[in-house]
């Protein structure tokens, strides 16, 4: 609670959430600030440009594009939060157990992402969603199985550190039991550089679902996912350059908001002193 | 020296096996018959019978590891479905385009980085630096596959001044053809070392020896391009190594939108074809590359510097 009442004092933070606060309140606006329905095919209306009544012109098949850019932000946001948050609630708790007993888990760990690590993040995301099939849920297998093991690495770097410090100490005077000093005394602290990293985490997985989409082995159309919207204005891209423009905008809006947001945390989260 | 490499050869083995057990769990995973899954539905059960006999299906699974191991051992890495050749061969004409995009991009990423990274260095704190930072943010929040497409429609089809796609023979040729492709990846692999390089020059710039340097009575001029810049150039290489298997991650986007007929094109027309031996022959072929190039990279911090060597 403390994180909200700091960030938006950093003007990075702060322009970073109203980046993000000005998505959300566009989305949920939607159907009154643009209302078309983002699925329904109208020919006489294909290939507008950019006007008053369509903000970003409509597609070859009449669909507004500035409601269907919208509705790509409700679904790529919570298909980025999943990828990111679920695999860094797991690497979170491997890295604590892994950083706070070491021994044979730690020295698993580390072997693990030395070898994981040696893998292009795309190939190893292309490579297992090619052998699995290409589905939502294999993305999110896909995204989880590469994404838990950074913030493994880094929970268990600041683990370590913070397990010799002399608060932690303390509770061992205390007699407190393992599991009260890891979830209430050395998690809050570990946890704050994998929340600042996570937020560059998003940045680079909404890219990432955007060009597996691409490739044709992520979301299937007809969702309105950023990606799918832009390998299709490929064909039409020299008629119709909106069509490829403003989906990208809308990827580099959430990631300069995300990366902003980033900024904000890491230093809203620095102890003073 | 010599023992310093030895070392770090050595290191490699377990990391390497490990690679490989990856790969091979790879297609351990699939749900199915890889056989069947991969031969599709035209498939009779003779033929698949001949499928998984080849493969070494029929055999347990520790020897089907032995099967796979032998394969990147021997340097084939398994048999194409689709192409019918040792993924090894596919790979030998193609590596030269890919590698030409890692080094090409690379060249480009430093020509970026660089400038930036002196001029925050030199100006920290103050509004230079929080502007080119910003301007870092935005490069970085762009997605490569997209800007592909905005550089094809601005500077290919717009002003026609580079080709839509493709290789030419010859190397002036390929420079020029394959500049955009090598540009989308460069950016973004400018934008992730632009942060670790000005970080690295404000480091020399409070080293004992710069201000001796000063103390001598050299001018800042002097004291910035004979001291501080070589001393951060050499931690570029290992800030270059630790971005490594970004860079040869990001040709695997490019190269399909240019098509350019590298490793990362191969990459995504077996996933296409569904040639499972020749997508895990790759995947442990990049986390080689990478690993080698990491390797590279470290014999060259090493060599260039006299305090990894005395360690």
């Amino acid at each position: 609670m403390l994180v909200l009442k700091n960030l938006p004092r950093s003007p990075a933070g702060a322009i970073g959430l109203a980046m993000l606060l000005v998505t959300l309140l566009a989305t949920v606006l939607t159907p009154w600030l643009s209302p078309w329905d983002p699925y329904a095919l109208d020919f006489g209306a294909a290939m507008q440009a950019p006007s008053a009544s369509h903000w970003f012109g409509t597609d070859n098949f009449g669909r507004d594009i500035f409601t269907r850019v919208m509705a790509g932000a409700v679904f790529d946001l919570r298909l980025a939060l999943i990828c990111v948050f679920v695999p860094m609630a797991f690497g979170v708790a491997v890295g604590m157990v892994a950083g706070f007993f070491g021994g044979w888990v730690d020295a698993a760990l580390m072997r693990l992402t030395d070898i994981v690590w040696a893998f292009p993040f795309y190939v190893l995301v292309l490579a297992i969603v090619g052998v699995l099939g290409a589905s939502e849920t294999n993305l999110y297998v896909a995204f989880f199985l590469v994404n838990w093991i950074g913030y493994a690495r880094i929970v268990r770097g600041e683990t370590m550190l913070i397990s010799r410090l002399e608060y932690i100490e303390a509770t061992r005077v205390l007699r407190f039991g393992r599991i009260r000093v890891m979830a209430r005394h050395v998690l809050p602290n570990a946890v704050t550089p994998a929340l600042v990293y996570s937020m560059s985490d998003v940045v680079l997985t909404v890219q990432a679902i955007a060009a597996m989409s691409f490739f044709g082995l992520g979301v299937q159309p007809p969702a309105p996912e950023w990606g799918i919207l832009i390998v299709e204005s490929i064909d039409y891209m020299r008629e119709a350059p909106w069509m490829t423009l403003f989906p990208g905008l809308a990827i580099v809006w959430i990631g300069i908001a995300f990366s902003l947001l980033g900024e904000g945390l890491s230093t809203a989260l620095k102890p003073k002193g | 020296m010599f023992q310093v490499i030895l070392k770090r050869l050595l290191m490699l083995v377990p990391v390497l096996i490990g690679i490989t057990l990856i790969g091979f769990l790879l297609l351990q995973v699939m749900p199915g018959d890889p056989a069947s899954r991969a031969m599709g539905t035209r498939a009779s059960p003779e033929e698949l019978e001949a499928m998984r006999r080849l493969w070494g299906l029929d055999q347990p699974v520790w020897v089907q590891y032995l099967y796979f191991l032998r394969d990147c051992v021997t340097g084939s890495f398994g048999v194409s479905i689709f192409h019918k050749l040792p993924v090894i061969d596919l790979v030998a004409a193609r590596l030269p385009f890919t590698l030409g995009i890692v080094l090409y991009s690379t060249l480009i990423a430093l020509l970026v980085a660089l400038p930036f990274a002196i001029m925050a260095a030199l100006n920290r704190g103050n509004p230079v630096d929080s502007a080119i930072r910003q301007v870092f943010v935005v490069l970085i929040a762009m997605p490569p596959f997209w800007l592909c497409y905005v550089l094809i429609l601005w500077l290919a089809l717009g002003l026609g001044w580079f080709p839509t796609g493709g290789v030419g023979d010859g190397f002036a040729a390929n420079v020029y053809r394959l500049f955009l492709p090598s540009l989308v990846v460069g950016l973004s692999t400018a934008a992730l070392i632009q942060q670790s390089l000005r970080s690295a020059l404000i480091d020399t710039m409070k080293a004992d020896y710069v201000d001796t340097a000063r103390a001598k009575g050299l001018n800042g001029r002097a004291v910035f391009l004979r001291h501080i810049l070589p001393n951060s150039l050499i931690s570029t290489i290992s800030i270059i190594g630790v971005r490594v298997s970004w860079i040869i991650g990001g040709t695997v986007v490019v190269e399909k939108i240019f098509s350019v007929p590298g490793l990362g094109s191969l990459l995504i027309d077996a996933i296409v074809s569904r040639d499972l031996p020749v997508i895990r022959g790759l995947t442990v072929f990049f986390a080689i590359m990478v690993v080698i190039v990491n390797l590279i990279t470290d014999i060259c911090y090493a060599l260039a510097d006299p305090r990894v060597r005395l360690e």
